[in-house]
């Protein structure tokens, strides 16, 4: 780390143990922004691990956030008490243009709709689609420029997960970045940049509305034509979904689109500064390549890409002492969980070797675990295996973070290659 | 003692002996045997402990919980003599258990 880096974590450390309790606000984006966060939910799981927010730490209202390991999983395994409707973030569902999607849902609604799309990421069809996500990772390895300043995020995390999603839709190729572009909408706040705040629904809906219209296009040609084993086909064939109404179509979309995409893109570049700030640990690997799968568990541990998930209690519930009420939203932090020292030893320490590397909390726990972790754990494994066949280093050079406590990544991460194997 | 024997899908068997009163998970994470992720670490919430009883031990083993069944129906290639390896727990009872594992934890 550079030293004024040093310096404002410092500074940070200090403020978040010295302040009330009650004024650390963890959904504040300037934490995300500089980096900072983690000081304050340190001080969370020491000293108030299931915590109250007040109504003015969140746009819409207050929130309880559950941030040590074993509560998180308490929480996220009782989906009966813990209700993932009416949404996963701390942000209610429009009224006027809601998305109904599987991950916003309980059983029985959601457990018909995720087996419906599941047999996409089936151990059978991923080794169908791992020659030729190869394929395209190695194309795009091969294009990258040595000795000279990129971005990463750009001309490799974001181009192989547009790829990908572009794959699991069979979704015209050229047009791929559209489905970046939905993504970054879908996720991105109101007060991210990419909007103009006072016009926010407005635009929302706008950008929502023309993905819909595309999906649309595509669902109608597929519809008339043989079933094949992409994932529109898919649905517009499926026994159960063929009938599905258009907004829901749609927000199963968005679903996968965000699922596939942001937390795929962050991890990827997450990978490149773990290595980079850790030389030892890289060392270790291009020493002994079997230990990839076990980098790639560790990385997505170390990056935590969605850093919470949403739960609204259906009861009064007691938690770590504290009388939740029904109707209270609960933020699970899986990123604090993550470095919860009573559960993952060395928790702030980046090792590719950890034993039990797989042990972390990353995809989420219970009913809702993420259903597409094989396939964002293959896309990080095949991408270093080729990496390590043709870049002895790469050098990070300055990085941007996205302003989103949700989404904990990367806008931009530039990057030398000094010279190929 | 107790006595497990875990069948790989390739075939290749383990025998085992533990103290009663672990998990079938647990014994299989002890002793390395492949095939068994266990992510969550037994809290019955990742279905990466999946594991295919042996039709005769099926009684003796009983059925599943709630959330248990919820897990393995995402589960790939679930049966119905499968099992979430960390809810069976190996007393004196289930002593000689064999229990095969699936292809891939999924
Ligand atoms: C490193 C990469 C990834 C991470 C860290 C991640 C994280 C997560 C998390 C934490 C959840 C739990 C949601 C909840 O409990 O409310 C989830 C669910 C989900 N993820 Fe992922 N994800 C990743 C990659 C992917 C990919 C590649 C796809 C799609 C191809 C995907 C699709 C989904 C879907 C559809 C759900 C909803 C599951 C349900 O509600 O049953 N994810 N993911
Ligand atoms: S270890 Fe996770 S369900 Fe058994």
């Amino acid at each position: 780390m550079k030293s004024d880096e040093l310096d404002a974590l410092a500074e940070a450390r200090q403020r978040a143990n010295t302040i009330p309790l009650a004024d650390i606000n963890v959904c504040d984006l300037e934490l995300w922004r500089n980096d900072t966060k983690l000081a304050y939910f340190d001080r969370l799981r020491r000293e108030d691990p299931v915590h109250l927010h007040p109504p003015e730490h969140h746009r819409n209202g207050a929130f309880w956030s559950v941030t040590r390991f074993n509560d998180i999983v308490a929480v996220d395994t009782d989906h009966e008490t813990f209700s993932s409707e009416p949404a996963i973030t701390l942000d209610d569902p429009m009224e006027d243009f809601e998305l109904p999607m599987f991950i916003a849902m309980d059983p029985p609604r959601h457990d018909l709709q995720r087996k419906i799309v599941q047999p996409i990421v089936s151990p059978s069809n991923l080794s169908t689609l791992e020659p030729l996500i190869r394929r395209r990772i190695e194309t795009t390895l091969d294009e990258l420029p040595i000795g000279e300043t990129f971005d990463w995020v750009d001309r490799v995390s974001v181009e192989l997960t547009a790829q990908m999603l572009a794959t699991l839709f069979d979704f015209p190729f050229e047009d791929r970045r559209k489905l970046t572009f939905w993504s970054d909408a879908a996720t991105a706040e109101p007060d991210s940049g990419m909007w103009d705040v006072e016009r926010f629904d407005e635009q929302f809906a706008a950008v929502m509305t023309d993905c819909l219209t595309y999906f649309t296009g595509l669902w109608n040609e597929r519809v008339n034509t043989e079933p094949k084993g992409d994932l529109i086909s898919m649905l517009a064939h499926g026994e159960a979904t063929r009938h599905m109404d258009p907004q829901e179509y749609l927000g199963n979309l968005i679903l996968l689109i965000v699922g596939g995409n942001d937390t795929t893109r962050n991890t990827m570049s997450g990978s490149v500064l773990a290595l980079h700030q850790n030389p030892d640990q890289h060392a270790k690997l291009v020493a002994a390549p079997s230990l990839i799968p076990s980098m790639v568990s560790e990385t997505i541990r170390w990056q935590t890409p969605l850093a919470y998930m949403r739960r609204t209690a259906t009861r009064d519930v007691e938690l770590g002492g504290k009388s939740i009420r029904k109707g209270d939203k609960v933020a699970m932090w899986y990123l604090s969980g993550n470095r919860d020292e009573t559960v993952i030893e060395h928790p702030n320490s980046f090792i590719v070797d950890r034993p039990r590397a797989r042990h972390h909390m990353a995809f989420g726990f219970g009913i809702h675990r993420c259903l597409g972790n094989r396939l964002a754990e293959l896309q990080l494994k095949i991408l270093w295996e080729e990496i390590l066949n043709r870049f002895p280093e790469i050098n990070v050079v300055g990085l941007e973070r996205v302003p989103s406590a949700f989404v904990n990544g990367y806008k931009t991460m530039h990057v030398e290659i000094p010279r190929r194997l | 003692m107790v006595k497990i024997t875990f069948i790989e899908h390739s075939g290749v068997e383990h025998h085992v002996e533990e103290k009663p009163g672990l998990s079938v998970m647990e014994i299989a994470v002890k002793h390395s045997i492949p095939g068994i992720d266990a992510d969550c670490g037994g809290a019955c919430a990742c279905a990466t402990c999946h594991v295919y009883v042996d039709p005769a031990w099926m009684e003796r083993v009983g059925g599943c919980g709630n959330l248990e069944e919820s897990m393995l129906g995402f589960a790939d290639t679930v049966a119905p003599t499968s099992r979430l390896g960390c809810q069976i727990q190996l007393t004196g009872q289930l002593d000689g258990l064999v229990v095969r594992l699936p292809k891939a934890q999924h």
